[in-house]
């Protein structure tokens, strides 16, 4: 038990010692949660667009000005013909030419009806189907200005809509909790998973399982170290997400943290895996990569809906934990979802760890023998 | 090629308040084989990474093969051979690839290697592995063949950071007799050692205690000089005191 | 000239010899392709919804029914217990309640206003606006379809409406396809991974098993080696930018309007750029793991502030500038602007100048900092 204290005070030690790493380990959530926080939406904050005003009468100089002043368009360009269109579009930069058909005001006035054509830039197709909403809304809103005498009580079927959980439908309450996962894969799953098989490249490996320690003592004292840095990166992850995001947390925070140190296991069973399989680092790295990094952001749910995906993908995205993991936490965040609505997300995870820690486990007594 | 292969005049190396290499001043003769010896932290790796051109020196004087430490260091690299504490060979690339892979570093000709190939596959005694992967030699046969690599482009001066670490008697013994052999090939041997058996088959011996050089002479005359019986005792007797050495 | 050779020769046998690489290097970049392809995507294939129905009238159940004609709603609870949808709600069973009103038939065939209630489960703030708007378009086709009858039978008539009709047109991508917008983007994903971590790793790793010492004793320039660093992983990822256009062409028929010996000269430029990145991380960190972690933080920075999966344009503008430091950013722009609007070398010179300003100065800062002799 001694030769085991002394060696885990020495990973830790050693980790701890590379004030670099450290910087970045514990400085990398705070930047990714600053960033994607404030960035990383699907609001649309200031898109590029051009006018094509083939009237240029006072009905179409107020419909514009109005376009004007919504924080989501800038417009950049007035254009005076059509074929101009094309070369803007190829520069990049303008995402929708917006263009009144001529003697708009005088159409409106006899015909009640005048038409505005938007040329988008559809190769972001989420984009300009955002752009076309979001102008529509606008040119509602502006033809409803011009039938004051229509009541509200009207004929006719409409939606009540409510958006649960989320009214404001912050991107920002959907991200953290990726974010939680994807940066505890990073610590747990990656580092550990190359800091062993660094151990392993080095010749150092021999020497420890030639030790009076135990296989699975040189593994615990390996993860250890990772464990606590990663819980620290929950807790800072939480913290600004409450204080700075306001994201709001209904669920119980012992949950919470229960289900990340569960998280945390199982990524660092499937880094000692890894490390079980690999024999350099430049394969632990590159198999960490696909196999776990690229998967828990794009398999998830992280940024794209899984009900979204063809079915195969679906079905992959079962043996992706960081996928449980995420609905375990939005749930327990933005729900107030307790153990008995998440039991299964939860034993998921525990077999998922379990069956990798002892698959690693049996590696590692087979190379002793 | 001067008389004097390596020349030293103070020569110092700090890291931050520490002084790692001494104000030390030496001079080795062409041809000779010049023992370095000292405890590990006594300073010899950092004043052989100097004179490699590997870490600049923070005062002193230097010069190797005639050239200026400080401001020839490329032109020195060409005329001396290497062979690190770590092994520095590729083990995941076979005998023979290490062995092509140095001389066009060094810019020998496809004509001249193949000969080469042969040369030290003799001398090493590795004819059967020319197509094993390094990493699975013994480490005797390893270091070797590292040596017999730092001689590849047939370099003036030779610099060994204590190449027999780790190998057995036998396998020191041969290497030894690898080392004479260049000697008398003509080149000067720079060698660090702790093994102090070692020191007797040097020409002559320098001990290095704390970043200085306390003793520098023949074997014989160092011993006479102690009235010690080996080069061991007289060690010893100058590492007592010593402050920064750890073994 | 010879002396590269030798270097070179020793760098792919060192590459190729690692069994595990190869897979790594050619068949994971294709899988990645082809998956990220399809999962990247932001359209709705299907919803599911909890029913609570208190009239159920053949009104309300043609309304329901309507829901599930359209493909992208299916039910899968129902219920007249709203504490019940809301306990299958919050569990995630359904992602939205619809609850039809009592006496939703008759007040509705009276000519009354009524309304329908759509709870959407709104963590995904995206599928939620999805499922708003294909919802009130059931709904308001629902209502077209119905209403000249409400209004015969009611006499209540509707007024005639001033309506300004906006039609959209979408260039380069009539059908909004998403995954001809992905597939370009996940290409640079998939060569900067290449470029940027393992011309870098390599380095650091002869640093790590002391090689590197050995090689800094010997006359080789500091220019031949990082030429042997930087030119076997540029010839690998080439390849596979090859490989992968020709799949994003044949496999997903990904227009390819521009010329493709621009988008091959432009990805050469860049692959160098951010291979310079990879040095210039190994200059400044000693293990393959710090080396690794801090190329990977990059990537991940890079690529999720790069436009890839949500568009520069929702970003603050703050953000936005910052992006003008984002090689990822610029290569996906010029890759998608090539492949999918034609665009030519007159449209995306700026953009290339800017790379090649950037791939001069990390090579600058990494040659600068790669040092045969320490200080």
């Amino acid at each position: 038990m001694n030769a085991f204290k002394g060696f885990v005070k020495k990973e830790f030690k050693q980790i701890y010692r590379d004030k670099r790493t450290l910087l970045v380990l514990f400085g990398m959530p705070v930047i990714m949660m600053i960033l994607f926080g404030f960035a990383i939406r699907n609001e649309i904050q200031s898109a590029e667009v051009a006018v094509l005003d083939l009237s240029k009468d006072s009905m179409t100089a107020e419909l514009i000005q109005k376009i004007e002043s919504n924080p989501s368009f800038d417009i950049t360009h007035y254009l005076q013909a059509y074929n101009e269109v094309e070369p803007l579009f190829q520069k990049g930069n303008v995402k929708a030419v917006l263009i009144f058909e001529n003697n708009f005001e005088q159409k409106m006035v006899r015909h009640s009806s005048a038409k505005i054509q938007m040329v988008t830039d559809a190769t972001d197709p989420n984009l300009a189907r955002l752009l076309q909403a979001y102008t529509s809304s606008i040119v509602q809103d502006f033809s409803d200005d011009l039938n004051p005498e229509i009541s509200i009580e009207q004929a006719g079927l409409s939606p009540e809509i409510r958006m649960m959980y989320n009214p404001e439908l912050r991107s920002v309450n959907l991200f953290v909790p990726g974010l939680i996962a994807v940066i505890l894969m990073l610590i747990s799953a990656l580092m550990t998973s190359i800091s062993i098989t660094r151990e392993k490249e080095m010749g150092n490996m021999e020497i420890l399982l030639v030790s009076p320690l135990k296989p699975y003592q040189i593994i615990i004292g390996k993860v250890l170290p990772y464990l606590v840095l990663s819980l620290v990166n929950v807790f800072t992850i939480l913290l600004l997400a409450i204080f700075v995001f306001e994201v709001p947390f209904e669920g119980s925070f012992i949950l919470f943290f229960a289900e990340s140190i569960l998280f945390i296991l199982t990524a660092l069973s499937l880094g000692v895996f890894i490390s079980a399989v690999a024999n350099n680092q430049q394969t632990a790295m590159m198999v960490s990569l696909a196999g776990l990094l690229l998967p828990t952001v794009l398999l998830s749910g992280f940024i794209f809906p899984i009900s979204s995906m063809p079915q195969v993908l679906q079905w992959i995205s079962h043996i992706i934990p960081a996928k449980w993991f995420l609905e375990i936490v939005r749930s327990i965040m933005l729900k107030g979802g307790g153990i008995s609505v998440l039991w299964f997300q939860t034993a998921i995870l525990v077999v998922i760890t379990l069956l990798f820690m002892g698959l690693s486990m049996k590696r590692f007594n087979v190379r002793l023998q | 090629m001067p008389e004097v292969a390596i020349q030293t005049r103070d020569l110092t190396k700090k890291f931050g308040d520490f002084t790692a290499v001494n104000q030390i001043s030496f001079d080795v003769r062409r041809g000779e084989i010049f023992g370095f010896l000292g405890a590990n932290g006594a300073g010899k790796t950092t004043a052989i990474k100097m004179l490699t051109g590997l870490l600049s020196p923070t005062s002193g004087e230097g010069s190797v093969a005639g050239h200026d430490i400080h401001s020839e260091s490329e032109a020195i690299k060409k005329k001396i051979g290497y062979m690190s504490q770590r092994f520095s060979l590729y083990d995941d690339l076979t005998v023979k690839e290490n062995i092509r892979f140095y001389g066009g570093v060094y810019g020998l000709s496809r004509h001249i290697l193949r000969s080469k190939y042969d040369e030290i596959l003799e001398k090493v005694d590795l004819k059967d592995e020319i197509d094993s992967r390094v990493g699975s030699l013994p480490l005797g046969w390893k270091q070797k063949l590292a040596f017999s690599i730092a001689l590849l482009h047939e370099p003036k001066i030779v610099f060994l950071d204590e190449p027999t670490g780790g190998v057995d008697p036998i396998t020191r013994r041969q290497f030894w007799e690898m080392i004479y052999k260049a000697s008398e090939d003509g080149v000067t041997v720079f060698v660090t050692t702790h093994y102090m058996d070692e020191a007797e088959y040097c020409d002559r011996v320098s001990i290095m205690v704390d970043g200085k050089i306390e003793a520098l002479d023949s074997p014989v005359e160092l011993k006479r000089s102690f009235s010690a019986k080996s080069i061991e005792e007289v060690f010893i007797e100058l590492a007592r005191g010593a402050e920064n050495s750890d073994g | 000239m010879k002396t590269i050779q030798f270097i070179l020769q020793k760098e792919f046998l060192q590459i190729f010899r690692n069994r595990a690489m190869l897979p790594i290097l050619f068949v994971m970049p294709i899988v990645q392709l082809l998956v990220l392809s399809f999962a990247a995507t932001y359209e709705l294939k299907e919803a599911s919804f909890a029913l609570i129905d208190y009239d159920q009238s053949s009104l309300s159940r043609e309304l329901s029914a309507q829901f599930q004609a359209t493909g992208y709603f299916s039910l899968e609870h129902k219920t007249f217990d709203t504490d019940e949808a809301l306990e299958e709600l919050k569990a995630g069973n359904v992602n939205m309640v619809l609850t039809i009103p009592e006496n939703f038939s008759r007040d509705y065939s009276q000519g009354n206003s009524v309304s329908v209630q759509m709870l959407i489960d709104a963590v995904d703030g995206t599928k939620a606006g999805m499922i708003q708007s294909y919802g009130s378009s059931i709904i308001r086709d629902f209502n077209q379809n119905h209403i000249r009858e409400v209004q015969l039978i009611s006499s209540k008539k509707a007024p005639q409406l001033s309506r300004i009709e906006l039609i959209p047109v979408n260039w380069y991508n009539p059908d909004l396809d998403y995954i001809t917008y992905m597939v370009p983007g996940i290409l640079v994903v998939l060569v900067s991974m290449i470029g940027l971590f393992l011309s870098g790793m390599n380095i650091v790793r002869e640093q790590e098993i002391g090689t590197i010492e050995q090689l800094n004793v010997t006359p080789i320039k500091k220019s031949h080696f990082i030429t042997g660093k930087i030119v076997p992983f540029w010839i690998i990822g080439m390849v596979d930018l090859v490989i992968g256009l020709a799949l994003a062409r044949y496999g997903f028929n990904i227009p390819f309007l521009g010329s493709l010996t621009l988008i091959l000269i432009v990805s050469g430029i860049y692959l160098i750029v951010i291979q310079a990145l990879g040095l210039f991380i190994s200059t400044v960190t000693s293990t393959q793991q710090q080396a690794m972690f801090i190329a990977w933080f990059i990537m991940v920075v890079f690529i999720l502030m790069g436009g890839l999966f949500t568009p520069i344009e929702s970003m603050p503008v703050w953000a936005q500038d910052l992006t003008l430091a984002n090689p990822v950013a610029w290569f996906i722009k010029m890759m998608r602007m090539v492949l999918l609007k034609g665009a030519g070398w007159q449209e995306i010179q700026h953009m290339v100048f800017v790379l090649i300003g950037m791939g001069g100065l990390f090579y600058g800062v990494a040659i600068n900092r790669y040092k045969k002799t320490a200080g």
